[in-house]
């Protein structure tokens, strides 16, 4: 008997295969090397950065302000590396820092004003992409030789397809997260807090400190995905990436992390989103499908598996229920 | 003071308001200049009102949602739905009030969705909303079929751009929409009871109130000015665009909703100071434009905007100014300790 705790993500788990299967009989190509690179790179993005939501929604939190920073974090190099000649390198370090220290300050405000995480990043959302778009309302393209030497950087799978370097960066992401979330003492404070904030914080889990660090996480991992995406695109544009967040968010959820924070696996989020790619490579192949499916499927995921999670809480509520009445 | 409650619970946002519009007047001195040609008022200050339509439409019932410790994300959405629900009937030879009946209705439908899963299934409200907001774009789509519907139906069209007596339409209907709402909610117990969700569901349940029913009603409310709302969009532009009506409105709304004085924590609202919340953010975007910044400057002013009312609004600011104020009066307290009885009354 699988616990309810795992239960979430093994669901997500015989989705994703039968799934697959499915898409296999329909279309025996799916199975190739090739469209499992392709699925892998062309998630990338999304997947670094629903890893950082993944600690916000596990801390009982929300970060709306991911896509607005993956499209700052492009413009801003595509226009300090292009316009004004940094090398690319510390261009990069310079953006990472400054994501991070915005995630930060918002964690600090989310702390300190006692305010709903979801007020505060939507006011980190409108100023990152207002950000963006007083560097430049262009599409600034990229042009510098660590760009080209990293999109032709790739590992040749057996069957010819191509696992491209933001397709590793992003399975690195999810290895460093599941290591982070179970093997750290800041992932155990993460689950404490959203779990039950006040137990947490009666036992001693320095709240202040981990809800800044998860929140600067956040916008450390969406500043990758930013690199990632402007990798992937070779531009950076600030009108890009609009509704991300919500992208993560439904990956994590589809995921089966619990909303309400405290019980869920980074590894399950890996699996949400390769669930959403799935999606659109049938909608590719079939080709008669339009893209609004997509998100018409996404959505139907998305109540089914909040609808799941109610039922295993109402289902574990009861049982104690019922345990309680005969002690 | 002797103020009535109802303004003087706006004040700050009339203020707000005002300094906004005296700002826009020193930058561009024919600001407060209205015109009357062609039937109808022109001007800058017709033009805000008329622009803040959809968000003030939004607002109203986003306040309500609000109140109860809610929240709608789905708003936008469903502007997309009703907008291309209304183009879909009217240029397959419907009647235009079988046509607005239809997209009240939908409007309503979605809003009853988003009111179950919260009642009833007992999910969060931002998170039930978001399935709304993630699918309603695609079911849009599907209603246009993924192109732009255009349509030229006469009354239709008057309810995006016409105008009566002068004043444009839209004006009209938020106007009639928030007092209507106000009303209803003010004169009878309504507003108390969905103030009492917003406190404590649970308490309020107990105590005999219909919880379940009283969410429907509100987020269905809400679905109902989102329809509005996209009439209002798809009227203006003579057409229904599946992918941009409303986009990102919803976030407007709830930005108009905190603008307004209403807390999102819940449990007590104001519709008139969420309509003049509205009207201050249509003031400013006019503001950015008249005064030659790049419209891009709108965003960064907006979460200027959230950061300065939530440092105001948050919980450590209020005990400081609690403190602030309260010593005067425990040093007059001190000076004239006979007084104790009256200050144990006011608690």
């Amino acid at each position: 008997m699988i616990g309810s705790r795992l239960f979430p993500l093994a669901t997500t788990f015989v989705i994703f295969i039968l799934a697959y299967a499915l898409c296999y009989a329909q279309f025996p190509n799916m199975l190739s090397t090739r469209v499992i690179g392709n699925l892998l790179t062309d998630n990338a993005f999304l997947g670094i950065a629903a890893v950082g939501m993944t600690f916000v929604i596990l801390s009982g939190g929300i970060d709306l302000s991911i896509g607005s920073v993956i499209a700052f974090t492009g413009v801003f190099l595509a226009v300090t590396m292009g316009e004004g000649g940094v090398p690319p390198l510390f261009a990069i370090l310079l953006v990472l820092a400054i994501t991070t220290a915005f995630g930060a300050l918002m964690g600090a405000m989310i702390h300190y004003l006692a305010m709903p995480p979801f007020i505060v990043t939507l006011a980190g959302m409108f100023f990152a992409r207002g950000m963006a778009f007083l560097i430049s309302t262009d599409s600034v393209p990229i042009r510098v030789e660590l760009y080209d030497t990293l999109q032709d950087l790739y590992f040749r799978m057996p069957g010819g397809g191509r696992l491209s370097f933001v397709g590793m960066a992003m399975l690195a992401v999810v290895v460093a997260g599941i290591v982070i979330a179970h093997f750290t003492s800041f992932g155990r404070n993460v689950y404490a807090i959203g779990g039950n904030r006040q137990s947490a914080e009666l036992m001693g889990v320095p709240i202040a400190r981990t809800t800044i660090l998860i929140y600067a996480l956040s916008s450390f991992l969406a500043g990758l995905a930013g690199i990632a995406f402007s990798l992937y695109t070779s531009a950076g544009y600030s009108l890009a990436a609009v509704g991300v967040e919500l992208d993560a968010i439904a990956a994590v959820v589809i995921g089966g992390t619990l909303l309400t924070g405290g019980s869920g696996y980074v590894a399950g989020t890996l699996l949400g989103i390769l669930i959403m790619g799935l999606i659109q490579t049938y909608i590719v192949f079939d080709g008669t499908l339009s893209s609004w499916w997509t998100k018409i499927v996404i959505g139907l995921l998305l109540f089914s598996f909040i609808a799941l999670q109610r039922g295993l809480v109402w289902l574990s509520a009861r049982r104690r229920g019922a345990a309680a009445i005969p002690a | 003071m002797t103020l009535p409650t109802t303004i003087r619970r706006v004040l700050p946002q009339l203020v707000a308001l005002f300094v906004i519009l005296a700002l826009n007047t020193a930058i561009a001195p024919g600001f407060l200049d209205i015109a009357f040609a062609n039937g109808r008022f022109y001007g800058s200050l017709i033009d805000i009102l008329n622009r803040g339509a959809p968000v003030a439409l939004l607002a109203v019932g986003m306040t309500l949602v609000i109140a109860t410790k809610g929240i709608d994300l789905s708003v936008g959405a469903v502007m997309a739905i009703a907008g291309a629900v209304a183009a879909a009937l009217i240029t397959s030879d419907h009647s235009l009030a079988a046509t607005i009946l239809a997209t009240l209705g939908v409007g309503i439908v979605c809003g009853l969705w988003n009111g179950a899963l919260v009642a009833f299934l007992g999910i969060q409200p931002i998170i039930a909303t978001l399935i709304l907001m993630v699918a309603g774009r695609g079911i849009a789509q599907l209603i246009t079929e993924g192109v732009i519907l255009t349509f030229n139906d006469p009354g239709l069209v008057f309810v995006g751009t016409g105008a009566v007596f002068g004043i444009p339409f839209p004006v009209i209907l938020w106007v009639a929409i928030g007092i209507a709402a106000s009303v209803l909610f003010r004169t009878t117990a309504l507003g108390l009871l969905v103030e009492a969700i917003g406190i404590n569901r649970r308490a309020s349940s107990l105590a005999g109130i219909g919880t379940s029913a009283l969410l429907l009603a509100v987020y269905a409310a809400s679905g109902l000015c989102a329809a509005v709302a996209g009439i209002v969009a798809a009227g203006d532009i003579r057409g229904a665009d599946a992918n941009n009506a409303g986009l990102w409105l919803e976030l407007d709304a709830i930005l108009a909703v905190v603008v307004g004085g209403n807390s999102l924590m819940g449990g007590r609202f104001s519709i008139a100071g969420s309509l003049i919340g509205a009207m201050i953010i249509q003031s400013v975007n006019t503001g950015i434009l008249l005064a030659g910044f790049p419209p891009e400057f709108n965003l960064v002013i907006k979460a200027a905007i959230i950061v300065v009312i939530l440092v105001v609004q948050s919980p450590a600011s209020q005990t400081l100014f609690a403190f602030m104020k309260s010593r005067p009066r425990s040093e007059e307290d001190a000076a004239a300790p006979v007084r104790e009885p009256e200050k144990e009354a006011a608690r």
